[in-house]
C-alpha cells in the first residue's frame, strides 16, 4: 500500500446535500454487492458451515448428531493428523526461508546488472511459474523416477549406487526442491520489482560513503525492501501449510513414501472422498484453516513496524 | 510499488506500466557506465541458475520426442534425442486417445480460466471502486474483513463447499469449478489500491459537475483509466484458475468436464506401477508438454503486465 492510501481524499467528503451523500452510500454498496455476494455464498457461508459440520458427527445408527468438540478432539489425538501437521511445519520451516533467500539472492544480483544475458536470466528463471504445479510436480517425478531419470543415469556413469530420490529417505528434500523450483521465480519478480523502485540517490550516497557492492545490498537495499519481504514470506507461509498438489502427484510414483495422510490437506481430501467422513474432513479443513489464518495475522501483528499494513 | 522522486513526494506507479524493462523509469535513471561493468561471478551465478530452472523444461522437451519404449532405455540417456524421433506419433496419439480427450481438457481448462478469469475480474473492479471512491458506513469493517480474508487459505473451503454444492446437486458440473472461483479477495484489495492511487478525485467530481450519472462515471470515465490494472488482475485470476487442481479434482467425476490438471493426472496416476492401467508415458509427457506451451507463451508476451501485478499488491 502507498502512503497516500492513508488518508485518501474521499470524494464523498465533499460538502453536499444530505440527499445526495445518502444516494452516494448506497451507490458505494451497490458497486460491491456482487461481490458481496460472492464472498458470502463462497467463503463466509463454507466457513460457517464446515464449522457446523465439524460439530456434528454422522452415523449409520443415529444419522446426524451434535457432537460437540468431539471431532476436534479425535483431530488433535489423531496420530495421523498430527504427524501431518508436524510435517507441513517442517516442510514451512525449510521451505520458507529456502525459496525467499535464493530469490532474494538472485533478484539482488539481477538487480546489479543490466546485460541482456542477466534480463535472459531473469525470464528464465520465472518459467517455472507458468507451469502448473501439477504439471511442474509430474516433471520432476519422472525426473526423480529410478527408471527414466538422469540421476540414476548419472551416477551409474560415476559408478556410484542410484539414489532413489522417491524412496521415505528423500521424499522431503524432493518435495522441497520441486516447491523451490515453482516459486522462487515468482518471488524473485516481487523482489526484483521492489529493488527496481528504491530511489538510486540512495545508491549514490552509499557509495559516497564508501560502501561496496555487498554492503550496499545487505545495509541499504534489503532494509528498504522489508515490507515486500514480509508480505511474500506470509504468502509462501500460507501456501505450504496447505500443501497438496506436489505431494498428491507424486504420491502416484512414490506410493510407499507419501502416504495419503502425507499432509492435513491430503488427509482431509482422503476422509472426504475415501471414507465419506465429511464431518471429520470438516474439522480438519476448519482447523488448517483457523491455524493458517492466526499464523499469518500474528505474523504480520509482529512484523507490522515493517510491514506497512499497519 | 512506492518510490520516493527526488522532490520527496511518495508517488505510486500504476502498474501495467511500471515494469518495461527498456523504459521503465527505474532502468532510465540508473548510472549505467558503472552498471554495466563486466561481473564474471554474477553471470556465472546465472548462467547456473537459470540452466537449474531449465532443467526439467529441457528433460520435457526431449522426452516429448521419445516413444514410451524409448523413455526407458532410449540411447543417450533422458537428456538427449534418442535415435528415433516420435515426436509426431506422440502428437497423434495424443491426440486420438479415447477420441481426443485430451483437447477436451484443454478446451476446459481454457473455459474455466477465461470464465472465472473474467467474472472475478469483473467482481474485483466493480468492489474495489465502490471501495476506493465512496464512503459508506460500514465500508471500513468490510474492508478489514475483506483483508482477512486474503489469508483464508482457499482449499480450506474446498471440503464444505463441496457438502454444500452437492446438496444443491451441483457436482460433477462446470458450475461446481466456475463459481467458487469467482472469489478473489486479493483481486479487490489490489483495484481498490490502483484506483486511489491513480484517478484524482477531483476528475470524478468535474465529471459530476457535467451531470454525469455514477454509473456513466465509473463506465466512461473510470473504466478506460484502468485498463492495465484490469489486464493484470485478469492474468492473474486467470493462471489461477488455469493452473488450480484441488477444486476441480474434489468436485469433478465427469471425465468430459476435467480440465488438463486433472486430466493428467489421472493418466499419471493410471501409468504407475500396480494400478493394472495402461502405460501411457509418452502421453504423459507429451501432453504435459503441450499443456504448457500457450501458458509460457502468454507469459513472455504479456510480461509487462504480470509484473506490474506481482507487484501492485503490497509492494511498498
Amino acid at each position: 500500500m502507498s502512503s497516500r492510501t492513508a488518508s485518501p481524499p474521499s470524494v464523498a467528503e465533499a460538502p453536499g446535500p444530505s440527499v445526495l451523500t445518502r444516494r452516494r452510500q448506497r451507490t458505494g454498496w451497490l458497486f460491491i454487492a456482487p461481490f458481496a455476494l460472492v464472498f458470502t455464498t463462497f467463503l463466509v457461508v463454507p466457513l460457517g458451515y464446515a464449522f457446523w459440520l465439524s460439530l456434528h458427527t454422522k452415523s449409520l445408527a443415529f444419522g446426524t448428531r451434535f457432537s460437540g468438540l468431539e471431532n476436534y478432539t479425535k483431530a488433535f489425538t489423531d496420530p495421523a493428523f498430527l504427524e501431518g501437521v508436524r510435517r507441513v511445519l517442517a516442510f514451512a520451516l525449510v521451505m520458507v526461508p529456502l525459496q525467499l533467500g535464493i530469490a532474494l539472492v538472485v533478484a539482488l544480483v539481477l538487480d546489479s546488472l543490466t546485460t541482456r544475458l542477466a534480463a535472459v536470466s531473469r525470464l528464465l528463471v520465472f518459467v517455472p511459474y507458468a507451469v502448473p504445479a501439477v504439471i511442474g510436480a509430474m516433471m520432476w517425478g519422472f525426473l526423480y523416477s529410478p527408471d527414466f531419470g538422469p540421476f540414476t543415469q548419472l551416477s551409474e556413469l560415476l559408478g556410484l549406487p542410484a539414489p532413489d530420490l522417491l524412496d521415505h529417505g528423500s521424499i522431503f528434500s524432493s518435495l522441497v526442491n520441486i516447491v523451490t523450483w515453482q516459486w522462487v521465480g515468482y518471488y524473485m519478480v516481487i523482489i526484483y520489482s521492489a529493488l527496481q523502485g528504491i530511489d538510486q540517490e540512495i545508491y549514490e550516497a552509499a557509495q559516497l560513503d564508501g560502501a561496496n557492492g555487498l554492503q550496499t545490498a545487505l545495509r541499504v537495499k534489503v532494509p528498504m525492501i522489508a515490507s515486500t519481504m514480509v508480505l511474500i514470506t506470509v504468502f509462501s507461509l500460507i501456501g505450504t501449510l496447505q500443501f497438496f498438489n506436489e505431494p498428491t502427484i507424486l504420491q502416484a510414483v512414490a506410493p510407499g513414501a507419501i502416504t495419503p495422510d502425507y499432509t492435513p490437506n491430503m488427509y482431509a481430501y482422503a476422509q472426504a472422498f475415501s471414507y465419506s467422513a465429511f464431518n471429520y474432513a470438516s474439522a480438519i479443513s476448519f482447523s488448517l484453516g483457523l491455524v493458517t489464518f492466526l499464523g499469518s495475522y500474528v505474523f504480520l501483528f509482529l512484523t507490522r513496524k515493517r510491514n506497512g499494513l499497519s | 510499488m512506492t518510490t520516493t522522486t527526488s522532490d520527496g513526494v511518495a508517488t505510486t506507479r500504476p502498474a501495467g506500466q511500471q515494469p518495461d524493462p527498456a523504459h521503465g523509469p527505474g532502468t532510465a535513471t540508473r548510472p549505467r557506465g558503472r552498471r554495466a561493468a563486466l561481473r564474471p561471478g554474477s553471470h556465472l551465478f546465472l548462467v547456473l541458475t537459470a540452466a537449474y530452472f531449465m532443467l526439467p523444461v529441457w528433460w520435457l522437451v526431449v522426452a516429448a520426442t521419445k516413444s514410451n519404449t524409448a523413455l526407458f532405455d532410449g540411447a543417450h540417456g533422458s537428456m538427449w534425442f534418442d535415435d528415433d524421433v516420435s515426436f509426431v506419433d506422440n502428437l497423434v496419439q495424443l491426440s486420438t486417445r479415447s477420441d481426443g480427450i485430451f483437447w477436451r481438457w484443454m478446451g476446459n481448462s481454457l473455459f474455466y480460466a477465461v470464465t472465472s478469469g473474467v467474472g472475478a475480474t469483473v467482481l474485483a473492479v466493480l468492489a474495489g471502486y465502490g471501495f476506493a471512491v465512496y464512503r459508506f458506513r460500514g465500508r471500513n469493517l468490510a474492508f478489514s474483513i475483506l483483508l482477512g480474508a486474503v489469508m483464508v487459505p482457499p482449499t480450506a473451503l474446498v471440503i464444505p463447499t463441496f457438502v454444500m454444492l452437492a446438496n444443491a446437486g451441483l457436482t460433477d458440473t462446470r458450475w461446481a469449478v466456475v463459481l467458487p472461483s469467482l472469489l478473489n479477495p486479493l483481486g479487490v484489495y489490489l483495484m481498490r489500491v490502483y484506483i486511489q492511487d491513480s484517478i484524482p478525485p477531483e476528475l470524478l467530481e468535474a465529471a459530476r459537475v457535467d451531470g454525469a450519472g455514477e454509473l456513466r462515471i465509473f463506465a466512461r470515465v473510470v473504466l478506460p483509466l484502468l485498463r492495465p490494472a484490469v489486464v493484470t488482475v485478469l492474468l492473474l485470476t486467470m493462471v489461477a484458475a488455469w493452473n488450480n487442481y484441488f477444486l476441480p479434482l474434489a468436485m469433478l467425476n465427469d471425465p468430459d468436464l476435467l480440465p488438463i490438471t486433472v486430466g493428467l493426472g489421472q493418466w499419471q496416476r493410471l501409468s504407475s506401477v500396480g494400478s493394472g492401467g495402461e502405460q501411457v508415458w509418452n502421453l504423459v509427457v507429451t501432453g504435459a508438454l503441450v499443456s504448457v506451451v500457450p501458458l509460457v507463451v502468454a507469459f513472455l508476451c504479456l510480461q509487462r503486465y504480470w509484473r506490474g501485478g506481482l507487484t501492485m499488491g503490497g509492494v511498498k
